[in-house]
């Protein structure tokens, strides 16, 4: 192998499966960001109808909800879920369970203000018109408000996906082997024979997830102005 | 809960707070002159320059500060680059806050309408002149809300600096947990170390939203 290579540290990648378990890793933590982005989905769209009714105890219980996750760190909750709920409820989350929690439950927030947020960006003219051309309540909800409020939604929506893609990658922190960890493992257990190995295997960690993200961004983007 | 224990932590919480503020800020302030800089050399469409920040904006935007930090920290001494770890939190911080300042800026200063610079241009204005009096204000006001919600943002990544051995709030409470095992005691202390740093923040944050909102021109209301 050329001596560039060596010195910087990217051969480990070709000894044994040292790319595929990278891969793994990568993946381990997509998987968890996934389930967490459909259950924030779900649980948002319905949050954000909720939020835009004139209710003052959804009001108040939602502007709670929503402050705490705008001011707690993710790490903070991971700690909570994971450390506190084993101390003060006995029970015994496992790293992923927690994590997908702490991750819907923030997710969630985030989706629901963005639902909320279309949702009212509906200026009040639409439904009056739809009244007027003697559309039902459903009616107007399903040809007037829902196709203009998904072109808004969408966008912002996809968005939230590359925020909680990267977001997972703090599960290293409470003992999920991904692909930082993973990373340090193939460091460590090549100390000897590659010492550089540090900047070749977390730059390739560094593109992966930029990988991962970039097409999704510029998915969004594409769509925002297509939208505007 | 158990109030001696409170007592006995409270120190350390109290450095750990000030080690994260500190390095919080200093970030941020890195990253708001990264993102002035960036958005100018957007906006003017300086030439190579605004490849290479378009560049940076993308693959900072697109990778966690977790990985961004190992790679500064762990990855750049093997190739002669090293850093100390508090140098390093607020260089990571600050490049991927300034990604997130150098787009929320940009984002202002081209949304400011051409009908705007036309009628400052009809009135004789130099180009000099309609930049610092009709676009800059208008920009300003606009992003306000963007750049205080990156502040938030980039206030709530400071968690991850325990990753490489910066004694913050994270890596306090984690030491303790693992010490002393007063779970419920540490906990509730970083959540109220977090909440003194940020609340504040969060309701500047509001406070500032509702009074731009008086600031958007045209057919916007």
């Amino acid at each position: 192998m050329s001596p560039v290579i060596e010195s910087i540290g990217i051969d480990v990648l070709f000894k044994g499966n040292n790319m595929m378990r990278l891969l793994s890793g990568l993946m381990a933590a997509l998987k968890i960001s996934m389930i967490s982005v459909v259950l924030s989905i779900v649980i948002g769209l319905v949050l954000g109808m909720l939020m835009t009714l004139n209710k003052p105890a959804i009001k108040v219980v939602s502007r709670i909800y929503l402050e705490t996750v705008r001011i707690m760190p993710q790490m903070v909750l991971l700690f909570i879920v994971y450390f506190g709920a084993t101390k003060a409820m006995g029970l015994n989350l496992s790293a992923e369970t927690a994590s997908i929690i702490v991750f819907t439950f923030w997710g969630s927030a985030e989706m629901a203000d963005l639902v909320r947020g279309a949702l009212i960006s509906i200026p009040v003219i639409q439904y009056e018109s739809s009244y007027a051309l003697g559309m039902t309540g459903l009616q107007t909800y399903l040809y007037v408000i829902i196709p203009q409020t998904v072109r808004r939604l969408l966008p912002l929506a996809i968005n939230l996906i590359t925020r909680m893609i990267k977001t997972t990658s703090l599960v290293m922190m409470i003992g999920i082997v991904e692909v930082l960890k993973v990373g340090q493992q193939i460091i460590e257990a090549n100390r000897k024979s590659s010492p550089n190995a540090a900047f070749g295997v977390f730059a390739t960690v560094f593109l992966l997830y930029f990988i991962a993200c970039w097409p999704i961004s510029l998915l969004s983007r594409y769509l925002e102005k297509k939208a505007a | 809960m158990d109030t001696g224990a409170l007592n006995s932590y409270l120190p350390l919480y109290v450095r750990a707070f000030f080690l994260t503020v500190r390095i919080g800020w200093t970030g941020i302030a890195l990253s708001l002159a990264i993102g002035i800089a960036g958005a100018f050399v957007l906006h003017f469409k300086v030439p190579v320059l605004s490849k290479v920040i378009k560049a940076y904006v993308e693959l900072f935007r697109n990778t966690p500060l977790l990985v961004q930090l190992f790679f500064i920290y762990f990855g750049l001494p093997k190739a002669g680059i090293a850093i100390p770890a508090e140098t390093c939190g607020i260089l990571g911080l600050g490049l991927l806050g300034g990604s997130y300042m150098t787009e929320s800026l940009r984002s202002g200063l081209d949304a400011v309408p051409v009908s705007q610079t036309e009628s400052a241009l009809a009135l004789g204005f130099t180009k000099r002149r309609i930049f610092m009096y009709v676009i800059l204000p208008q920009a300003v006001i606009s992003t306000m809300p963007a750049v205080m919600a990156n502040i938030i943002f980039l206030l709530k990544e400071t968690s991850v600096f325990s990753a490489i051995s910066l004694m913050d709030l994270m890596f306090t409470a984690k030491d303790l947990i693992g010490l002393y095992y007063d779970t419920t005691e540490c906990l509730f202390l970083l959540v109220v170390f977090y909440m003194i740093m940020l609340l504040p923040v969060s309701m500047l944050g509001s406070f500032v939203e509702k009074k731009v909102r008086f600031g958007i021109y045209g057919d916007q209301v």
